[in-house]
């Protein structure tokens, strides 16, 4: 019997007329699939293989001034932490940030490559491309390679002509547009924060800090988040880096050691 | 797919593309068309040649359009236009749903003059014998645009041009008459040029404006026929402006 592969053609569209003349484009990219009785669910194993966990905190929002976005530095293998000092949020162009979560070479790849096509298109158009334009570029991209193992959670940041935006990519496919987001193994405790403290009417500063404190409240509890937290402003001149904050010193920051009052001095016994 | 390999289009020992040039050949036989950019509109005119009795004239309509924003009209073979105006149609909407915008004037214009050329550079295929005359507004910072393109594939920016039947004495005329104009004026001299190569009435001239607010209108008839009857009454009264003597200066 036949395997309907129909799933794995790309839906993605490609770049010029579809035309009979061959361009000399490839072809989405595809595979052969394997010879088994239960395709769907080796399928689902496999990928629930290669799917890494996402171990990492980032977030961003937009707020009256811009956009903050902010992230941990911490790339964990298992319990194994290989680096504390990871740049996770990628500078896209001057004016477009993204984050990386999930697989490091995925995000910085696609992120490198997403900015050669902004750039293209700056080129060929003689005007800078929207934050919309961008997310929905790699969104495309992302499509085309879907059940393939890509590990891709990445929010787009840019100030364009319509002014702050902000959107969720991954590499399922999903889009979404949004005043705040936060992706990672981390997430859910930024989020309690981030939440709790937002106003669309704050100042940077006080922008800054709740991105910072968000961050800093997932890496204490989550483990596979920790290192330094990163703050940058998205504004209509850029993007710019506020702070990069050990968390460890943050922590001593927002919870500083108190003397405790000691009940009952320990005495050496005197030796016999 | 059967890939033909032999070009049909080559250099000639002196440089030139013959089929492209007998491209153009069939687009100077075809019916003139004009086009004008005024400061608030663009118009588009094309000559129509009186429809059979028992043709349904509607349906052959010669300025068509691309997006809610952009139009085109052209010159040359139609049957080739129809090809042309398809593929740059669905491009319109594929660039919707990639970058969620709609086009820019420019960028359609380019995208139609890199398919002429591109049949210029193929095997088994002839060039297309159109050219055409691209109008719109830039979707973001609202202004007109007029482009022309042509078989060989350039394209350029015009604030008013004519090709077809007769291109040349149109384009004099406007080079002549040209000057900034906006509203019912730019109508005024698109209709004007036309008249210096086709018989005058509502018969046999299709007119259509696009606005930024309303989009692309087609006149009706009865429209065209009275904006002839005003420019001729025009030209009349300049008429007789030069004929009469001049008042004599001294008492």
């Amino acid at each position: 019997m036949k395997l309907d592969t129909s799933g794995l053609e790309s839906a993605a569209p490609v770049w010029g007329a579809p035309s009979e003349l061959v361009d000399g484009f490839s072809a989405a990219p595809s595979f052969e699939v394997p010879n088994t009785t239960d395709f769907d669910g080796f399928q689902k194993e496999a990928i629930q293989m290669v799917k890494p966990a996402k171990g990492t905190t980032t977030l961003a929002f937009i707020f009256k001034e811009g956009v903050m976005v902010a992230a941990d530095s911490r790339a964990s293998m298992g319990g194994y932490i290989s680096s504390q000092s990871v740049k996770k949020i990628i500078e896209i162009n001057p004016y477009m940030l993204g984050t990386m979560a999930g697989g490091a070479a995925d995000c910085q790849f696609w992120h490198r490559n997403l900015g050669i096509k902004c750039r293209l298109h700056e080129l060929a158009n003689k005007r800078r491309i929207s934050v919309t334009g961008a997310s929905k570029l790699l969104a495309n991209i992302l499509y085309s390679y879907r059940g393939m193992g890509l590990s891709v959670g990445t929010m787009i940041a840019g100030w364009d002509e319509t002014g702050p935006g902000l959107y969720y990519v991954d590499s399922e496919g999903g889009r979404l547009k949004g005043m705040r987001f936060s992706v990672g193994s981390g997430s859910p405790y930024a989020y309690g924060v981030l939440d709790n403290g937002y106003r669309y009417d704050m100042s940077v500063e006080e922008a800054a800090e709740l991105a910072r404190r968000s961050i800093y409240h997932a890496t204490f509890r989550d483990g596979a988040s920790g290192g330094v937290a990163s703050v940058y402003y998205v504004g209509p001149n850029g993007w710019k880096k506020l702070t990069g904050d050990d968390v460890g010193e943050l922590h001593y920051k927002y919870y500083p050691v108190m003397p405790s009052t000691v009940e009952q001095e320990m005495v050496e016994v005197a030796g016999a | 797919m059967a890939r033909y390999d032999r070009a049909i289009t080559v250099f000639s020992p002196d440089g030139h593309l013959f089929q492209v040039e007998y491209a153009l050949e069939a687009v100077r036989k075809g019916n003139a068309a004009v086009g004008v950019r005024g400061t608030d509109n663009v118009v588009l005119g094309v000559e129509k040649k009186s429809a059979a009795k028992l043709q349904d004239s509607r349906s052959a309509r010669k300025i068509v359009s691309l997006d809610d924003h952009v139009a085109l009209a052209c010159a040359g073979l139609k049957a080739d236009a129809r090809v042309l105006i398809n593929r740059a149609r669905i491009e319109c909407q594929s660039h919707r749903l990639t970058v969620e915008d709609p086009v820019t004037v420019e960028y359609i214009t380019r995208y139609i003059a890199g398919l002429q050329q591109k049949y210029t550079q193929s095997g088994g295929v002839r060039p297309f014998g159109l050219s055409t005359l691209i109008v719109g507004f830039d979707p973001y910072t609202g202004v007109p645009s007029l482009y022309q393109t042509d078989p060989s594939g350039t394209f350029s920016a015009w604030k008013a041009n004519a090709t077809g039947r007769n291109s040349n004495s149109m384009r004099e005329f406007l080079e002549k008459n040209y000057k900034e104009t906006s509203g019912q004026e730019t109508v005024k001299l698109a209709i004007r040029a036309l008249l210096e190569v086709v018989e005058s009435g509502g018969k046999t001239i299709e007119v259509a404006v696009m606005t930024k607010e309303h989009g692309l209108r087609q006149l009706e008839e009865a429209e065209i026929d009275a904006i002839v009857a005003e420019i001729e009454a025009e030209k009349v009264a300049a008429e007789a402006a030069k004929k009469a003597p001049a008042t004599p200066k001294e008492t």
